[in-house]
């Protein structure tokens, strides 16, 4: 009798009111802990969770508008840049243009100076032969003359 | 007493000595409630100055507290499903923080210097009553979270996939708290009689690292404990296709 007394008053298993007293016990703290630890702890958890997922968002969203933005800026700056190789040939274009037409001009004036020039050479040497050869028609007028007038 | 097989003559170890409180015809081990109720206190004045002046930045104790917590949910999300996790959360983390608190209050806390009339202080979780206590609620709770969330419809379970599996599975229903209340109790129980025999046996060095063990041991059996409860929780509410 005195071998196996698990059960009873100072056993092993010593069932008695300490297990239902127990089992109160725990349910009366979980629902301590739900208003006590679960319930706010919880509260800030989410909502920092909230915070984050939004915040996260908004980040998400002005990165994606500095982006288009930074985009833009590059297509601008690509135009422009366009624009401006544009207008230096354009400028280069003209200034040859001026050079070639002044170039042209230059020489079509000096042609004509040369060949105004060649012209008056020629009417003053016709003058000047015509002159001599009236000069010299006269002179062999006189001679003529004179030599007839001795005889 | 002559009848006491399990009280062991060395080390000041009593196995299946209590300190009984009457009341009425009603009998409890004073003890177990002595340990329970200085810990229960410490895990709430932890949990009170955690909570007394929560930020977004958490400082100090705050950060514990949102550590354990964030813990808790993923035990109790991973094994009740997403549905109806939150409703289980509170009674799944008190399991495990009692637990925890018990086993490592038991383990480092040096009781031993509190004289008792009969019996002695230790892990309120090596007492059988306590483990028998919480697996009864770990059953209660997941006939009810079957029951209020399937109705009737719950009792499918216990013929899925074949009827076959209904002999098997009302036997799981006594074999569930009879498992898990034998393997707390058991655990917790061999780590204090290893610790204390081999203080009888060898005081000096050899105990420390078994007492490092029971430490790992027993944070162990907590969250094994809650772990099965939320499985089996939400084995019952999981929806069969």
């Amino acid at each position: 009798m005195t071998s196996l007394l698990l059960f009873g008053a100072g056993g092993l298993f010593d069932f008695d009111a300490t297990l239902p007293l127990m089992a109160v016990q725990v349910v009366i703290l979980t629902f301590i802990l739900n208003a006590l630890f679960f319930k706010p702890v919880g509260r800030v958890v989410e909502e920092r969770e909230d915070y984050v997922n939004t915040s996260r968002a908004e980040a998400k969203k002005k990165i994606a508008e500095v982006e288009k933005l930074e985009s833009d800026l590059k297509n601008q700056l690509k135009e422009a840049r366009i624009a401006a190789q544009k207008v230096i040939l354009d400028a280069e274009e003209d200034s040859d243009n001026l050079y070639k037409e002044a170039l042209a001009l230059a020489t079509s004036e000096a042609n004509s100076s040369r060949e105004d020039a060649r012209r008056e050479i020629d009417s003053q040497r016709d003058k000047a032969l015509n002159q001599l050869k009236s000069e010299a028609d006269n002179l062999g007028d006189l001679i003529v003359e004179r030599l007839l007038a001795q005889k | 007493m002559g009848s006491m097989p399990f009280v062991f003559p060395f080390a000041e170890l009593e196995v299946g000595q209590h300190l009984y409180w009457q009341f009425g015809n009603l009998r409890i081990h004073g003890q177990v409630f002595m340990t329970s109720w200085l810990l229960i206190g410490a895990l709430l004045s932890l949990v009170v100055i955690g909570t007394k002046k929560m930020d977004r930045d958490p400082k100090g104790v705050q950060n514990l507290l949102e550590f354990l917590w964030d813990y808790i949910r993923d035990l109790a999300r991973t094994q009740i499903g997403e549905k109806v996790y939150r409703d289980w959360m509170p009674f799944i983390g008190t399991l495990f923080l009692f637990i925890f608190v018990s086993n490592w209050g038991g383990a480092l806390v040096p009781w031993k210097l509190i004289k008792l009339p009969s019996g002695e202080l230790g892990a309120p979780t090596a007492d059988i009553n306590t483990t028998v206590a919480l697996a009864l609620l770990v059953s209660l709770s997941y006939f009810y979270a079957g029951l209020s969330n399937k109705g009737l419809r719950y009792f499918e379970y216990y013929v899925h996939p074949t009827p076959i599996m209904l002999p098997f599975k009302i036997v799981e229903d006594f074999t569930k708290p009879l498992s898990l209340s034998f393997r707390l109790f058991g655990n917790i129980l061999a780590d204090e009689l290893v610790v204390a025999v081999l203080v009888f046996l060898v005081p000096l060095v050899l105990p420390v690292p078994v007492m490092f063990l029971g430490l790992f041991t027993s944070a162990i059996q907590a969250l094994i404990f809650a772990t099965l409860a939320a499985y089996y929780i939400g084995e019952a509410v999981e929806e069969h296709h």
